[in-house]
């Protein structure tokens, strides 16, 4: 009979042991790969953002060129150590979850919804071939519309202007908020400047901006149908280069160099 | 069983008994995973790879599944399958696992593989039973693949990336469709192809549950108690 108590129980359990087997052998025997796309794929978005990916060299190689540093937002100064922390494998996201490494944000403050931020950040420095700085490159993310947007920001070695910005994890609508990840709106970035006397200045306004406009360079086209995706966009930046931010930061970048 | 009789097991599937356009089943990753081919095809692939090795494996051991926990020894099954394709996904298809995020993971739960494992592998030989899952796979990935072709197309102007419709957004001519990129023009996409289908294949139209009736016959509420 198939319905005895004890053949219920024996083939439920040989079917759970012969699918536990197999489930974990896959999860196992894959795991490094896996790990390493997950790595690559961060590491990519990293390289895109500094402007130099370059998809027939390898990822590892490439990525050597850039320097992790620690930031203590609480005075903005660059750390090589951190305690236990290995700065190769360091995830600020991850760390701002854990309320003991990590600073709740004001509301009034908080114009990005970022809730919580990490109290060691980390950031990249590529230096050219005389080991001179040429780019930072800056984790930032804030609220747009459906989700939080994650993404990287480069800027250049006069610690005001842009040179690129990618988002690596958005929850934005396709065709409207998804255009972030438009290669042609990302290109309006390169050269556009943060601060004035400052204050963050820069923007993504409603609209295209006009190039005869004195702020032109603190302005970056609109995202057409997404207006709160852009305003999402601002807020961040606004949050990120701010007092709370990066901004003593790149003061002491400007003194060390 | 002659190799007629395994054909019809595999064409059927396609068309004429086809999940999606007459059963219905499937709905959810039909509208979530089209709006981009490539992506499209690696569903297809996965949903195919599970559901005929689960009709295959549930077959293998028919006999000896009790009928008191039949569906949890298959859905063992059935999720062992999705988690092993879930796994090999995200080591050699990175950008599409993304993609597919948690639509992989949902093949558990999409009634094609469970009902095929229920209505035919748990009656039919092993390889008979394959076949049937492959084809019902194969049915699946037919309307999925022609959804994703349309809205890829006129949604974004671009097939498996390349473009072939210059937007006007990038300089071009063609002024792209959004509402395409939106999960709900798939249900306008598959209604329009059921109501083709069934135009063509009379057979596939169901009998009405019920008739309205017309004022003349409305009930006369007068001669009944009502429940104020």
């Amino acid at each position: 009979m198939n319905d005895s108590i004890l053949k219920t129980l024996t083939v439920s359990f040989l079917v759970c042991l012969f699918c536990s087997l197999v489930v974990s052998y896959a999860a196992v025997s894959l795991r490094d790969m896996q790990n390493l796309n997950k790595l690559n794929d961060q590491r990519i978005k990293i390289l895109k953002t500094a402007a130099i990916y370059n998809p027939e060299e390898s990822i590892e190689s490439q990525f050597s060129r850039l320097t992790p540093k620690f930031v203590d937002f609480s005075n903005g100064k660059l750390l090589d150590a951190y305690g236990e922390y290995d700065l190769n494998t360091y995830d600020p996201v991850y760390f701002s979850k854990q309320p003991e490494h990590s600073t709740p944000i004001p509301v009034s403050k908080d114009i990005a919804i970022v809730k919580n931020r990490e109290n060691i950040g980390k950031i990249y420095l590529l230096k050219d071939s005389t080991n001179n700085l040429e780019k930072i490159i800056l984790p930032i993310r804030g609220y747009g519309l459906w989700g939080t947007l994650f993404g990287y920001i480069a800027i250049d070695k006069d610690l005001n202007t842009i040179r690129g910005l990618e988002f690596y994890s958005h929850k934005e609508t396709p065709g409207l908020g998804a255009e972030v990840d438009n290669p042609k709106w990302k290109a309006l970035w390169d050269g556009k400047t943060i601060y004035k006397n400052n204050a963050v200045e820069i923007e993504v306004i409603k609209g295209k901006v006009d190039s005869s406009n004195q702020m032109a360079s603190y302005q970056v086209d609109g995202l057409s149908g997404a207006t709160l995706t852009s305003r999402g966009v601002t807020n961040m930046l606004v949050y990120w280069f701010g007092e709370s931010g990066y901004k003593e930061t790149l003061k002491n970048i400007n003194y060390d160099s | 069983m002659t190799v007629k009789q395994y054909k019809q097991v595999l064409a059927k599937p396609l068309l004429e008994e086809n999940p999606i356009t007459l059963q219905i089943l499937g709905i959810c990753s039909a509208l979530a995973v089209t709006s981009n081919l490539s992506v499209t095809l690696v569903m297809c692939v996965a949903l195919t790879f599970v559901v005929s090795f689960s009709n295959l494996f549930i077959s293998i051991i028919r006999n000896y599944i009790p009928s008191s926990v039949r569906i949890i020894v298959q859905m063992t099954i059935i999720a062992s399958l999705v988690i092993v394709v879930d796994e090999l996904l995200k080591a050699y298809d990175y950008e599409t696992s993304k993609k597919l995020s948690v639509f992989v993971g949902l093949i558990i739960t999409n009634c094609i593989v469970m009902g095929r494992a229920e209505a035919f592998a748990m009656k039919e030989k092993p390889f008979l039973s394959f076949l049937d899952g492959l084809g019902n796979g194969l049915g699946y990935s037919i309307i999925l693949i022609a959804v994703a072709i349309v809205r890829e197309l006129f949604g974004t102007g671009t097939l498996m990336g390349y473009e072939i419709l210059p937007l006007v957004s990038n300089g071009g001519w063609y002024p792209a469709n959004n509402l395409l990129l939106l999960p709900p023009s798939s249900f306008i996409l598959i209604g329009l192809m059921i109501w083709g289908i069934r135009a063509y294949k009379t057979d596939q139209i169901e009998p009405n549950e019920y008739k309205l009736s017309g004022h003349a016959s409305a009930p006369d509420l007068s001669k009944r108690e009502l429940n104020v």
